[in-house]
C-alpha cells in the first residue's frame, strides 16, 4: 500500500489535432484531442500533458477551448505546456482547466517566471520542462524546441528550477527522443537522485519494459510516452500491468 | 438561491472542482463565489485551496471570508479539500501560522526527502530503494477507518490523487475518517458532524473521487444517533 508509479500519455497538439512526429518532422495526426484523452482516461491513465506546438499565436487559443473541453469530462490532473511566457499565460491555462502548467523555453530565458508563478499558484502547478543532450560527462539544457543551445547543465538547472519553485521536473532527452531506444536513464537518474521533487521520465520510449526501466533504473516517480500509446501499439492499461509484473505500484 | 458555494478566496483554481461537482448534480446551482453573503446561505459549503497555508488565511481575511466559512463548518455540509482540510487544524508548521481551530491538532511538513540512497544503484535486477518525494503527489490509497456516507460505493483502499507537503495530524484520534502511508500513516481524511475534509483531490480522482462528490452533493449531515444508524446501514450494503 503506497503512492503508485504513474503513467502519463503525452498529447503534443498543433490547430486542434493531436499529432505525433520524429524530430520535429514529418507529423502524422492522431486523432481529436478531447477523443484521445478520454480513452486515455477509460484505459486509466494518471494524467494527461498537453504541448501546444503550434508555431504561430494565430491559434494559440485553440488549446483553451481543448482544455475547457477535456476537463469538463476527464478527471484526472491535466498538464499543458508551450508557449508559456508570462505569469498571465500561466493563469489562463489554468482557468480553462489545466491543472499544472509546464515552462520550458521562458524558464531559461527569464527564471523569474518560474518563481512567480509558483509564488502565485503553488509549486504544485508548477512543471519545468528541461530537454536535455549528452554532452562531454554531462547533459546540456536546450531550448526552443531542441534548436538552442544554453551552455547550462541539466542536472544543476533542474536544482535551481526546485529552488525556484518548480513542483515537478519533467525530464526529455533529446538525444532519444522519437528513437524508440529507450529512455536515457542515466540522465534521468542523475536528475531523479538530485532533487527532492518528482522526476517525470521522457523521450524514447519503443516498448513497455522501457518504461519499467525509467522507474527502477532511471529512479523517476512518473513516465511519459506518446507514440506508444497513439496507434494503439499498447494500451495504458497494458503498460501498468507490465510495471505491476515487475513489482512496481501502479493504479490499475 | 445557490446550493453548493464553493468558496473562492483568490487561492488557485477551482475550475476543476466546479466541474467535478457539476458534472455529478448537473441540476444543482453551484457557485464559485468571494462574496461572504452568497457562502453564509448556500445549502452546502465547499472550501477547496491550493499553495501556501499563510497565504490562504491572509486572503481569507481579506476577501471577508473567514466568518463565513466558520459559520459553513458549524452548521452546514461541509467538504474542505487540500488546504480546506489543513485550515481546519489549530496551528500549521507551514510560516507557522494559527488556523481556524475547528478541528484540534496541527499541520507539519513531511521530513525531506532521504538522499542517503544515491549511490550505484546499476543493474536491472537490482531492488529500488523507495524514496519518498516531497511534495507527496500522485495516486495513493486511501484506508477508511470509519464508515461515513461519502465513503458510501468507494471501495476500501481505492486510490485518489494527492499534491502536498504539509500533512495534518490529529490531537482527537475519533475525528480522523482514513489514512494513507507516505511512508508513514498519516490522516488523509477527517469527519465531524456536518465536516468532511480531505487532503487528497476528489475532482482529479476519476470515479472513485466522482463518487465522493456524489456522495456529498446528497449527504445530509444528522444528530451522533441517526449517524450511528447510517453506519450501520451502509455497513450492510458492503
Amino acid at each position: 500500500m503506497g503512492l503508485a508509479k504513474r503513467i502519463i500519455p503525452c498529447l503534443d497538439v498543433t490547430n486542434g489535432r493531436v499529432v505525433k512526429g520524429v524530430n520535429f518532422v514529418g507529423l502524422r495526426d492522431a486523432g481529436d484531442p478531447v477523443e484521445v484523452s478520454r480513452r486515455y482516461d477509460d484505459q486509466g491513465a494518471d494524467e494527461l500533458t498537453f504541448l501546444d506546438i503550434t508555431a504561430s499565436s494565430d491559434n494559440r487559443d485553440l488549446i483553451l477551448h481543448i482544455i475547457e473541453e477535456v476537463a469538463a469530462q476527464v478527471f484526472i490532473p491535466l498538464t499543458v505546456g508551450g508557449g508559456v511566457r508570462k505569469v498571465e499565460d500561466v493563469r489562463r491555462l489554468l482557468n480553462a482547466g489545466a491543472d499544472k502548467v509546464s515552462i520550458n523555453t521562458s524558464a531559461v530565458q527569464n527564471p523569474q517566471l518560474v518563481e512567480a508563478a509558483s509564488d502565485r499558484y503553488g509549486s504544485q502547478c508548477i512543471v519545468v520542462a528541461i530537454d536535455a543532450k549528452r554532452m562531454g560527462n554531462g547533459w546540456e539544457v536546450f531550448i526552443h524546441g531542441g534548436r538552442t543551445a544554453t551552455g547550462l547543465d541539466a542536472v544543476g538547472w533542474a536544482k535551481k528550477m526546485q529552488s525556484l519553485g518548480a513542483g515537478e521536473i519533467l525530464l526529455t532527452s533529446m538525444d532519444r527522443d522519437g528513437t524508440r531506444n529507450g529512455f536515457d536513464l542515466a540522465l534521468m537518474r542523475a536528475v531523479s537522485d538530485a532533487v527532492e521533487v518528482p522526476v517525470i521520465a521522457s523521450g524514447g520510449v519503443g516498448n513497455l519494459n522501457h518504461l519499467v526501466e525509467g522507474i527502477t533504473e532511471g529512479h523517476a516517480d512518473a513516465v511519459l510516452a506518446a507514440s506508444i500509446f497513439h496507434y494503439g501499439e499498447y494500451t495504458v492499461r497494458q503498460a501498468k500491468e507490465c510495471m505491476a509484473q515487475h513489482g512496481i505500484e501502479v493504479r490499475l | 438561491m445557490t446550493d453548493i458555494a464553493i468558496v473562492d478566496y483568490g487561492m488557485g483554481n477551482l475550475r476543476s472542482v466546479s466541474k467535478a461537482l457539476e458534472h455529478v448534480a448537473p441540476a444543482v446551482s453551484i457557485s464559485v463565489t468571494g462574496d461572504p453573503e452568497v457562502v453564509r446561505s448556500a445549502g452546502r459549503v465547499v472550501v477547496p485551496g491550493q499553495g501556501a497555508m499563510p497565504d490562504c488565511l491572509r486572503e481569507l481575511d481579506t476577501h471577508g471570508l473567514r466568518a463565513a466559512v466558520l459559520d459553513a463548518a458549524m452548521n452546514k455540509p461541509f467538504l474542505g479539500i487540500c488546504l480546506g482540510l489543513q485550515m481546519l487544524f489549530d496551528s500549521s508548521e507551514e510560516g507557522n501560522v494559527t488556523g481556524l481551530g475547528v478541528v484540534p491538532g496541527q499541520v507539519r511538513r513531511f521530513p525531506p526527502t532521504s538522499t542517503a540512497d544515491t549511490g550505484n544503484t546499476d543493474g536491472a535486477n537490482e531492488h529500488v530503494k523507495p524514496r519518498f518525494k516531497v511534495p507527496h503527489m500522485g495516486w495513493n490509497q486511501v484506508h477508511q477507518i470509519t464508515a461515513h456516507p461519502l465513503w458510501e460505493g468507494i471501495p476500501q483502499d481505492a486510490r485518489f490523487y494527492f499534491v502536498h507537503s504539509y500533512y495534518v495530524e490529529t490531537a482527537d484520534p475519533g475525528s480522523a475518517a482514513a489514512y494513507s502511508l507516505y511512508p508513514f500513516p498519516f490522516t488523509c481524511a477527517v469527519a465531524r458532524d456536518n465536516i468532511f475534509a480531505v487532503q487528497f483531490h476528489p475532482e482529479k480522482s476519476q470515479e472513485a473521487g466522482l463518487m465522493l462528490l456524489r456522495n456529498f452533493v446528497h449527504w445530509e449531515p444528522a444528530s451522533a444517533m441517526d449517524k450511528q444508524v447510517r453506519i450501520s446501514e451502509s455497513g450492510c450494503n458492503v
